[in-house]
């Protein structure tokens, strides 16, 4: 596309509430994250005034240590809320949300004058999103005019509506909003080697100051959620909670009389960035340094912390993220065997042990898509981003009202085959026959799905039966070991405990159950070693068509089965 | 195009099986779900041309399509929601050992029950609502005190050790076993069951069999107080230890205490489980249900002792009758044996004395055809001969062979007469090889 053709520049924006991202497809069609003038791909999403002089991202983050009341950070929760549905607890070290003409505000002094301003949340949201686009606008050479913005699956109209507004101001016309999960399915989708299977992901996006889980029904490349969750206990927020309160002991165990540097809002600032960093450093490397000078009473502090020591001290929040994500599992009816994979999506995905310790609690048909346990792993905090801008370039040809008309819900909604479709291998009878999927569950209809079956060794007729079946969970329990209970020891509580973690697991596999036979269909005289196509075709109401022949053979059996 | 698993073949059709034209439709699909698809991503965009090609959607259809559609998102009003007591919210966060961690945040009717899920909701809900900045805003001072008990009770239920320690010690979730008087009838089964419901949440095992109603079976009774007898707790009393000083300075006092707390740990498990134990025993000795087991199991064991004997005594009766029935048989047997004996003497004498007579027939016979001398006088030789021939025929015959011949010599007088038919017996005699040709010489 030329530009004459196309005035629209569309960039993807993904606008977190600790970190922001700006991307861009390449004329090939690769998705690319923006870096800023600062060369920062994680832009923190903060705004800080000093002296009139507006800073972001990293320099406004800088600003938190002396200058916090006039910093303005972790407010994109905030955009289209009232006060009473706001938790202010993100912003205890940054400026205090206010009530204020029944949206939200900050009091900041962001002018060379002596007063503060109160300063809307929709105005922040302008500047700062003024910022981001500036920075794309630089690096692209020309000005950036559109953008597909991210936002959690629970964002709400009213959110959305105010921040389109928002950009409006900045002077970004919103394309479209994408739920940042699905972003980053897209993301990993969009990639050349990808292959376009059914499948259920379950995308774990572990922010800053929030987690959220979605499970999706990937079906030919169409995403359907199927349950989500938010979390606000267990982010990346509570690790660097976690070292602030491991440095500090380690600083009070050193200086036995100096004053706490938690209580001190300076150098509990000064202990939160350093900690982030160091947090930020252990998924790298095996260890990592921590050094700030002057933290408390006027004392510099350098300590180093390992891998190991961290995982340990973090093992709370990390086993809190792995129950998030089977609870998700567990909303969407499903198990976690029904999973092909993970995508592990956020800052705080970049951690090794969430990683492993996923891998762990799932089986090993679920692939966990992190850099600790993936190679071809996406970078998981440029995920949303990448989303974002390969649907701007999907559809930043397109008339604003046609985006709008084609996102409705009247477009959207469609309905999903509650039960999978397949046929009957093996054997005529139930019992013995093996189900052979052709259209999974939660597939959207119209579809239709074509497979090849082998035939009979002797080739002659077969039968084709056109099934519904449900996945079962089938348990079998590991063979009962013979202990040695010679030793019954008195005190022994924790080694009989640490005998039962030894024990073998019970086999978990998933089993399909035919439920229902919707049609049958035979296919005759089948040559030695041939093969049947089958093709079913599930049209908007259910109605169904089937289509048998041998390969290679000429005319085949059609049906149809009436719909509902 | 088959995909990289290797597919299982089709199956022969079976011999049976027949169709027009080879296809039969049998069942309809399931009823769908509206979903949501993404409008995401080049798939979606296929999708929505072709459901927008050459269609306008009335306004019905979009409210429609907005209505149905199945929610993925938790509808975040209500459900948790309880009155919060003014006392409550005075709570010195420091004190948060002696804290209701379930009433702080609102969930005091889930408790052990409530998931992670609901503490997280729970939670936040608690902070919209008492941050200090919300207060502030309000005009109130800045107490934060209360936000810090909700900060502890969700750190402490969000822990899974920290919060089965609570549960473990957490009274408010205990039922108390009710007295014998109060347990009767009906309301056994509804008071002692909330106890064991109540109990339940501190066995390893789940689910945990309960106690049931007056239908249950035995089994399903003795599987309950089984279960229970051998309850696998999870409980612990940590929650209760004595603080242990924190300082490095007073080194044997911090050993001192953990001691004593170890002690004091273990001391209340074995007064637990013994809890437990007379927990069982009260609602085992007024549990109607055993006692009825046992009646039954009395009755039953008397209903078999009774099928026994009636049945020991059919069988002796049963045995007197056949023998009476043999006997019976044995005497109607001999009798007719008897008389089928005196019948054939009877016609053994009869047939004797018939042969008699005929003989004296027969020899009569030979005085009448004049010892088959013709018209002369019979010599008395001739006599003899004749006479011993005839007994020699006599020792030949039968006794219907007599009887034949008596009939064919009875009232013949003609001595010729009398001579042929005698020749001719004696021929026939010959004939059959019981004597040889001319052996008689009276009647050659
Ligand atoms: N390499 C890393 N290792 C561990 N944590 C990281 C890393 N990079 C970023 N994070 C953490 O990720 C969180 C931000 O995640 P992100 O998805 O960018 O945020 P949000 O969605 O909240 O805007 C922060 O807590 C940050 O410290």
């Amino acid at each position: 596309m030329s530009e004459e053709e196309s005035p629209r520049v569309a960039i993807g924006i993904s606008f977190g509430n600790s970190y922001s991202s700006i991307a861009h497809t390449t004329p090939e069609g690769k998705a690319e994250v923006i870096a800023n003038e600062e060369g920062d791909r994680q832009i923190p999403s903060i705004l800080s005034y000093v002296e009139g002089e507006e800073f972001q991202g990293t320099q406004a983050k800088a600003q938190l240590v002396r200058n916090s009341k006039n910093t303005v950070a972790y407010f994109r929760d905030f955009i289209g809320q009232n006060f009473k549905s706001i938790d202010p607890t993100p912003c205890h070290q940054s400026a205090h949300p206010i009530e204020h003409e029944n949206t939200i505000a900050f009091k900041i002094k962001d002018t060379e004058a002596e007063e503060e301003n109160i300063v809307s949340i929709s105005e922040i949201t302008t500047r700062h999103i003024k910022k981001l686009v500036a920075s794309a606008s630089d690096f692209l050479g020309k000005p950036v005019t559109a953008a597909v913005v991210t936002v959690p699956t629970n964002f709400s109209d009213v959110q959305k509506h105010a921040l389109k507004q928002a950009a409006e101001a900045a002077g970004v016309e919103i394309l479209q909003f994408i739920a940042e999960p699905v972003a980053a399915v897209l993301a990993y989708d969009a990639r050349s080697t990808a292959e376009i299977k059914d499948k259920v992901i379950v995308v774990a996006d572990l922010g800053g100051t929030r987690s959220d889980v979605a499970v999706i029904a990937s079906r030919g490349g169409m995403y359907s959620i199927l349950a989500t969750a938010h979390d606000y206990d267990f982010s990346g927020s509570h690790l660097d909670t976690v070292l602030v309160d491991h440095f500090a002991k380690e600083f009070l165990k050193k200086h036995k009389s100096a004053s706490d540097p938690r209580l001190n809002a300076r150098s509990l600032a000064k202990l939160k960035l350093e900690s982030e960093a160091v947090k930020k450093a252990l998924s790298l490397g095996a260890s990592a340094n921590f050094s700030v000078e002057s933290l408390s009473d006027g004392l510099d502090f350098t300590a180093t912390v390992n891998r190991s020591r961290y995982d340990l001290l973090a093992s709370k929040v990390f086993a809190g993220f792995t129950r998030l994500v089977l609870g998700a599992v567990g909303k969407a009816d499903l198990d976690p065997l029904d999973i092909a994979e993970i995508v592990l999506a956020g800052g705080t995905s970049h951690t090794p042990k969430i990683a492993t310790a996923l891998q762990n609690a799932f089986p090993e048909s679920t692939s966990v898509l992190a850099p600790a346990t993936s190679v071809t792993a996406l970078n998981p905090s440029e995920l949303a981003a990448r989303g974002a801008a390969i649907q701007a370039s999907l559809v930043a040809e397109f008339e604003t009202e046609d985006v709008e008309q084609s996102t409705h819900p009247v477009v959207t909604v469609t309905p999903h085959l509650a039960t999978a479709i397949g046929v009957l291998c093996l054997s005529s009878n139930e019992s013995q026959a093996r189900f052979s999927l052709l259209v999974d569950r939660a597939t959207p209809v119209p579809v239709r799905r074509t497979k090849v079956f082998p035939t009979p060794r002797e080739g002659g007729d077969v039968l084709v039966r056109l099934v519904e079946a449900v996945a079962e969970i089938k348990i079998t329990a590991p063979a009962p070991r013979t202990k040695n209970r010679d030793e019954q020891d008195v005190d022994g509580e924790e080694e009989s405990e640490s005998e039962e973690s030894e024990e073998e697991e019970e086999h978990r596999e998933l089993v399909w159950r035919p439920t229902k036979t919707i049609a049958e269909a035979a296919v005759r005289g089948v040559k030695k070693g041939g093969r049947v196509e089958v093709q079913v075709n599930v049209g908007a109401g259910l109605e169904c068509s089937l289509l048998v022949r041998e390969v290679g053979g000429k005319g085949g059996v059609r049906g149809e089965v009436r719909g509902r | 195009m088959a995909t990289g698993v290797k597919e299982l073949p089709l199956p022969v059709l079976p011999d049976s099986w027949t169709a027009e034209k080879d296809f039969k439709a049998i069942g309809t699909l399931s009823d769908p779900v509206q979903r949501n698809i993404e409008p995401v991503g080049p798939h979606f965009l296929a999708h929505a041309r072709r459901k927008r090609h050459k269609r306008t959607f009335s306004e019905d259809d979009r409210i429609q399509a907005q209505e149905n559609v199945k929610k993925v998102e938790d509808d975040d009003s209500g459900e948790i929601s309880e009155p919060e007591d003014p006392l409550m919210l005075q709570r010195d966060a420091k004190d948060w050992k002696g804290q209701d961690h379930y009433a702080v945040l609102g969930l005091s009717k889930y408790r052990h029950r409530a998931t992670e899920d609901q503490i997280k909701r729970a939670h936040r809900k608690k902070v919209l609502r008492h941050h200090p900045d919300k207060k502030a805003a309000a005009g109130n001072t800045e107490d934060d005190s209360f936000f810090k008990c909700i900060q502890k009770a969700t750190e402490i239920l969000l822990d899974p050790v920290k919060r089965r320690q609570f549960d473990s010690v957490d009274e408010a979730a205990d039922v108390d076993p009710p007295s014998k008087k109060q347990a009767k009838g009906k309301d056994f089964y509804k008071l002692w069951g909330n106890v064991f419901k109540s109990e339940a949440r501190f066995s390893k095992i789940q689910p945990v069999p309960q106690l049931g109603n007056d239908k249950s079976t035995k089994e399903e009774v003795e599987h309950f107080y089984n279960f229970w007898y051998n309850f696998d707790s999870w409980r612990t009393f940590e929650y209760q230890d004595e603080d242990v000083p924190d300082d490095n300075e007073s080194r044997d006092q911090k050993r001192h205490i953990e001691r004593k707390n170890a002690n004091a740990r273990k001391k209340k498990k074995v007064e637990d489980n013994a809890r437990l134990r007379k927990l069982v025993d009260d609602c085992l000795a007024s549990d109607e249900r055993i006692k009825r087991f046992r009646q039954e199991e009395h009755a039953q064991k008397n209903k078999k002792r009774f099928e026994r004997e009636a049945e020991a005594k059919r069988q002796a009766e049963e045995a007197a009758k056949a023998k009476e029935e043999e006997a019976r048989l044995k005497a109607e047997k001999d009798a007719a044996d008897k008389a089928e004996k005196a019948e054939s003497k009877k016609a053994k004498e009869a047939a004797k004395n018939a042969a008699k007579k005929n003989k004296r027939v027969i020899r009569g016979a030979a005085k009448d055809g004049n010892y088959f001398c013709g018209t002369e006088t019979a010599s008395p030789a001739q006599i003899d001969s004749a006479l011993n021939d005839v007994d020699a025929i006599i020792a030949k015959l039968d006794v219907d062979e007599l009887a034949a011949l008596t009939g064919k010599l009875n009232g013949k007088k003609d001595v010729a007469d009398i001579k042929e038919i005698f020749t001719t017996e004696v021929k026939r005699l010959v004939d059959a090889g019981k004597f040889k040709d001319g052996e008689l010489k009276s009647l050659s």
